[in-house]
């Protein structure tokens, strides 16, 4: 299955937080590695979406869409 | 109330279909007529969301390929297996109606301020957003020198290719057919790999900035072979399609 | 109200005859979509083991040579997905849990299976026993493909199909529903699909 990065979570982390936030660059609490929101590895269609640190695979964040609601979970960033 | 910028909460809007141009068999062009647009930067997407009779949804991102100040227009290209795809290339008419939530997307942009030499490296319809870059350095009056390396399967799938082929001041394109070339082809041809990206890329002691877009496995690639360069992570910027059915 | 795109239909057909078959809310597709939450594990089969533990021990387990010598079935299912994709017919082959919960003697009345790459989903034992879960690691009479969660995945059809959890290693036997993955994210703790039961809540 192929992975996107973040530049495809744009328009909904926009939405979300209501501003721009592929260009932020956030830090894996498991590894260190720090990256642009936009670098990141996304496993999308899920019944969510789930960000990936690129140089570990640790878990960055969590996107569910739920009645409606997106809630972005935001666990595996320092 | 002049000069006073808005900011909008992000939403979807309903756009509706202004032209539409056939680029290559597989491949359409849509402008699209946004109410309240808020105009653009070279590089940002929009998200489209199309619903059916039943209330089934779906959603695909596609870039802009126009230049901040030119009408919103969307490239499309019609994957075998593709869901919202092979609507918009074949179905959809003018006067129709979609949704769409946009402009997205503050990483892969380029400003013509920007003063770096430009790398731009393309793999199928990865083509869209660096024609929106493109365009926009010609009506910026920028002079930014600019290597263009463009694979597509064969020559009939190069999108824009009379829009490219005419760019002669200091944008330089090369391109790579990897399926097919026709008799007397003077361009490259096969994947593009190291050798190929040594041959056409900038010198990273240029300072360049590069733009790579199109499939996931083509940017990996393209990124590693860059960066095998001495280009620095920080100078490379990657947009990744997914291989089926955008993203 | 969202507009309608005039003369969109999507992918989706319900063959004739299959109304009955397809929950509510639910396509029919005839391919077989890949939805991972991570990279594809890459367990090497001498590796590889399923075991049913509890309370941090290990009560039992099985290498792969010896869960391909247990007894196993083929079955056709139709499968959910709560992304709303339907897919009719699918043929799996693999051992039952009621083999494997019954080589152990316990009284649990959940389980939260575990697998490579740390995905976790819970069920309880009444919808993995009585023939309705499997350890299945043939789709289609080939090797289950890595992508599909090969070389053995949790099938549970009756329920989304979130719980036939890919890469399964085992079962953990709990005495409470313990949420795993994504009903820790709102995802509802059962899913039943003929009941919609998608979120937590529905």
């Amino acid at each position: 299955m192929e992975t996107l990065d973040g530049n495809a979570l744009a328009g909904l982390l926009a939405e979300v937080f209501g501003g721009e936030m592929t260009s932020t660059v956030v830090t894996c609490q498991t590894c260190g590695f720090t990256a642009a929101i936009a670098e990141t590895v996304v496993y999308s269609r899920l019944p969510g979406a789930i960000v990936r640190c690129r140089n570990c695979t640790g878990l960055l964040m969590v996107i569910t869409q739920i009645r409606g609601v997106n809630c972005v979970d935001m666990l595996g960033m320092a | 109330m002049e000069g006073t910028a808005v900011q909008r909460r992000l939403t979807w809007k309903v756009a509706t279909v202004a032209a539409v141009t056939r680029e290559t068999p597989s491949v359409r062009t849509i402008e699209l007529a946004v109410p309240d647009w808020p105009g653009h930067r070279a590089g940002q997407h929009l998200d489209v969301r199309l619903t059916a009779e039943d209330g089934y949804t779906a959603e695909r991102s596609y870039s802009i390929a126009s230049a901040p100040g030119e009408p919103v227009v969307i490239t499309v290209e019609r994957l075998k297996d593709g869901e919202v795809s092979p609507y918009l290339t074949e179905e959809l008419r003018v006067g129709d109606q979609l949704e769409l939530r946009g402009p997205v997307g503050g990483y892969f942009v380029w400003e013509a301020t920007d003063t770096e030499p430009l790398l731009l490296v393309a793999g199928g319809s990865g083509i869209v957003p660096l024609r929106a870059i493109l365009r926009q350095r010609q009506r910026s009056g920028s002079n930014v020198p600019v290597r263009l390396l463009y694979s597509s399967r064969t020559l009939p799938d190069v999108i824009y290719r009379d829009e490219l082929d005419a760019y002669d001041d200091g944008i330089s394109v090369s391109y790579t057919l990897t399926r097919a070339q026709p008799p007397g082809w003077t361009g490259y041809a096969g994947r593009v790999n190291s050798a190929l990206l040594a041959e056409v890329a900038w010198p990273a002691d240029k300072e360049p900035l590069a733009y790579i877009c199109g499939p996931t496995s083509f940017v990996e690639a393209v990124a590693e072979g860059l960066v095998g360069l001495g280009y620095q992570p920080g100078q490379v910027k990657t947009e990744r399609f997914g291989a089926s059915g955008g993203r | 109200m969202s507009p309608i795109s005039r003369g969109f239909h999507g992918r989706r057909s319900t063959p004739a005859g299959a109304e009955s078959r397809v929950p509510p809310g639910q396509y029919v597709t005839d391919g077989f979509p890949v939805l991972s939450a991570g990279p594809t594990p890459h367990t090497s089969l001498n590796q590889w083991t399923f075991s049913i533990r509890q309370d941090d021990r290990e009560l039992k387990s099985w290498s792969w040579e010896e869960i391909q010598a247990l007894p196993a079935e083929a079955v056709t299912k139709d499968i959910h997905c709560v992304t709303r994709w339907t897919k009719l017919d699918t043929e799996w082959r693999g051992v039952s849990m009621d083999t494997l919960l019954g080589a152990v003697e316990h009284d649990s009345g959940y389980i939260l299976a575990f697998c490579d790459g740390g995905y976790t989903t819970n069920l309880p034992i009444a919808d993995v026993t009585d023939g309705q879960a499997w350890v299945a690691y043939e789709y289609d009479g080939d090797p289950l493909d890595p992508e599909h969660g090969g070389p053995a995945r949790l099938l549970v059809p009756h329920l989304y199909f979130w719980k036939s959890a890919k890469w399964v290693r085992g079962v953990e036997l709990l005495d409470h529903d313990e949420p795993g993955f994504w009903e820790t994210y709102g995802y509802h703790m059962y899913g039943d699909p003929w009941k919609e039961q998608r979120y937590s809540g529905d």
